[in-house]
Formats: structure tokens, sequence, C-alpha cells
């Protein structure tokens, strides 16, 4: 493997740790539950996705052929993060006022 | 009769390429069974998918989505200076974002790239007013970010499905 | 200068679990800590990928595959039922 590569494999890496790390400080730091759900989000599914694309590059530079699969968890991770952080705030929403939340309900249908 | 065989060809297509990436596109028997399945899935799941609006414009789709990769970067930057920052300077909002677009699925795609870009995570879309909930980690300035919004993503979005 | 990364990688992402733990204790809302599970899912995923390249081997991504989609199953399961009491309608 050559040393540019390596160098690129390295850096995602070290990018997608930090990411990942800003994000959970994000969810230890932050003031209520609202705010808190933007680090996981956000940091954390960037974080794990340059992770993963690491990954991609090292396999596919290292074995024969492509390493493809491994966008298949980035796509996977990107398209679903949304959707759960979606969900999530619709519960908080739905505890915290009960009332105000079965409008929103009912109005989404 | 192609129409028929095919009912959702980028459903199709999207299900080909899963298949050939999850199988690293390893063999040719790999890509003829993922072929199949994008012929067959799109059949048996049929009456689980939502009427989806047509793409109309893909080449503008394309440079659409090299755009939001390129806002997840910045929106992450910004997301993490403000983890790390001081927390108590921060003004947290919730933002109601009128639309202007009338299609459930095009509004998903919209929450969802709200989500993932700048700062914002979308919480519901009332569909009786066609109004987009958001919680802004930091909006000292609400309108802005509504107009932002609209503008950045929502107009071509209407564009790329023609809505 | 790979395995360095590895090691640091392994580190960042150690400090996040157990920060992604804390917040999984103190709550204060069960929605906090459906987040952090969700959020130590992803993290496990990103340790898995650190491991399969340490180990020179790509076995460890069929176990990231499967978390990934166990975990947000888990999150839309529990979301739905704090929801509807209820998780099949």
């Amino acid at each position: 493997m050559n040393l540019v590569i390596e160098f690129v494999v390295a850096s995602l890496i070290l990018l997608g740790a930090a990411f990942a790390l800003l994000g959970s400080v994000g969810l230890a730091r932050l003031p209520d539950f609202f705010t808190r759900l933007h680090g996981p989000t956000k940091a954390t599914t960037l974080g794990v996705g340059a992770m993963v694309l690491a990954s991609a590059v090292y396999f596919t530079a290292t074995q024969q052929g492509f390493s493809l699969h491994e966008i298949a968890v980035m796509v996977f991770l990107f398209i679903t993060a949304p959707v759960s952080a979606h969900l999530l705030a619709k519960a908080a929403l739905h505890r915290s006022a009960p009332e105000c939340s079965e409008e929103i309900d009912d109005a989404g249908k | 009769m192609m129409r028929r065989l095919i009912p959702r060809p980028a459903l199709s297509l999207a299900l080909f390429l899963l298949w050939a990436a999850l199988t690293n596109a390893a063999s040719l028997g790999a890509l003829l069974l993922g072929g199949l399945l994008a012929l067959v899935m799109p059949f048996v799941t049929r009456r689980f998918w939502p009427d989806a609006p047509r793409l109309a414009r893909p080449v503008v789709a394309l440079k659409f989505a090299a755009r939001v990769a390129w806002d997840m970067l910045v929106a992450n930057w910004a997301v993490a200076r403000r983890v790390v920052g001081p927390v108590a300077s921060l003004s947290p909002a919730f933002v109601e974002v009128p639309l202007d677009l009338r299609d459930p699925f095009v509004a998903t795609i919209l929450s969802s790239i709200v989500s993932l870009t700048p700062g914002t995570v979308s919480v519901d879309v009332d569909r009786d007013r066609w109004v987009l909930h958001l919680h802004a980690l930091d909006a000292p300035d609400p309108d802005a970010l509504v107009r932002v919004i609209k503008l950045r993503y929502e107009t071509p979005i209407r564009e790329i499905f023609s809505c | 200068m790979l395995n360095f990364a590895i090691e640091i990688g392994f580190v960042l992402i150690g400090i996040a679990v157990l920060l992604n733990l804390w917040r999984l204790l103190r709550g204060p809302d069960i929605t906090d800590r459906i987040l952090a599970l969700d959020t130590l899912n992803i993290n496990a995923i990103a340790l898995l990928v650190l491991f399969g390249i340490r180990a020179a081997s790509s076995a460890y991504f069929e176990a990231a595959l499967i978390l990934a989609a166990m975990g947000f199953v888990a999150t839309v399961a529990l979301c739905k039922f704090l929801l509807r009491g209820d998780i099949i309608e």
C-alpha cells in the first residue's frame, strides 16, 4: 500500500473519530433534549460515515477489486439518521406536551 | 410494456446498485441475481410505496446532491464549533417554515435534508397547513433561517420534481 | 502511520462511548436514553470498522451492516412505542 493511500485512510479515520467524539460531547453537554439531538444526528453520522469510507479506501487498495459494500453501510446511515432524529423529536414532543402533539399528530394524517 | 415490466425504474436501479455494492460486484452471477431482484422486489413491495413524483431534472438533482454533501460538511463544522463553545450563549428555537410544495414524498426528502444540514432537525411536517416544524440549535434570527431553507433547498427540490 | 491513527481512533471513540454511557445513565428523560442508545450503536459500528481495518479483514463489515440495520429498527420501535403505546398497530 503506498504512502498517499495510507495518509488518506489515516486522515479519514482521525477526522471521523473526531467528529464522532464531538457528537457525543454534544450529547453529554448540551442543556436540553432538542439541542442534544443535533450532535448525534449530524456529527456522529458524518464521523462514522468518514470512517466507513476510510475502510472502503483501505480494502480497495489492499485487496483486488473494489470494496463497495462499505458504501452501502454509509448510505444506510445517512438515510436512517434523519428518520430516527425525526421520530425521537416527535416522541419527545409527545411526552413533553401530550395535548399539543396530539394536535400535530391529527393534523399530520 | 416497459412501464409494466419496470413500474419503478428509479427503485429498480437503486436496488440493483445496492446489491452490486453489497456483493462487491464480484461476479456475473451476483450481478444477474441483483438484476432479477431489482425486477421482482418492486412488484412484491408495490403496495407499500407512495406515489413518488417523477424526477423531472436529473442533472439538477446531481448538482443539488453535491451541494447538499458540501453543506453537510459545513453544517457539521458549525455544529462542532457550537458544541465545544460556550453552551449558555446558544439560542435554540423552534422554527416554522411555510412550504410551497404540496407533495408528501418531496416534503419527506426536504425534511431529511434539513435534518442533515444547517444546524436544524425537522420535528414535524404539518400536511394540513403545509408547514415544516424545525428545531434549530442556534438561530438568533429565525426569519433568516427560514429564507435560507426556502431558497437553498426547497426551490431546487421543487424544480427537480417539478411540483 | 496507519496503526497510530487507528489507535487514536480507538481512544477517541472510547471516550465518545463513555460520554454516551453517562447520558444513558443520567437521562433525565427516556427520549434522552433512546438517543444515547442510538448513538452508542453508531459508535459501535465505528469500532467494528476500526477493528476490521486493523485486522485487515473484511469479515467485520457484515457485523457492522447488521448493527446499522438492527439499531435503526430498535430506535424506530422504541419511538413508536413512546408515541402510540404500541409497536405494531
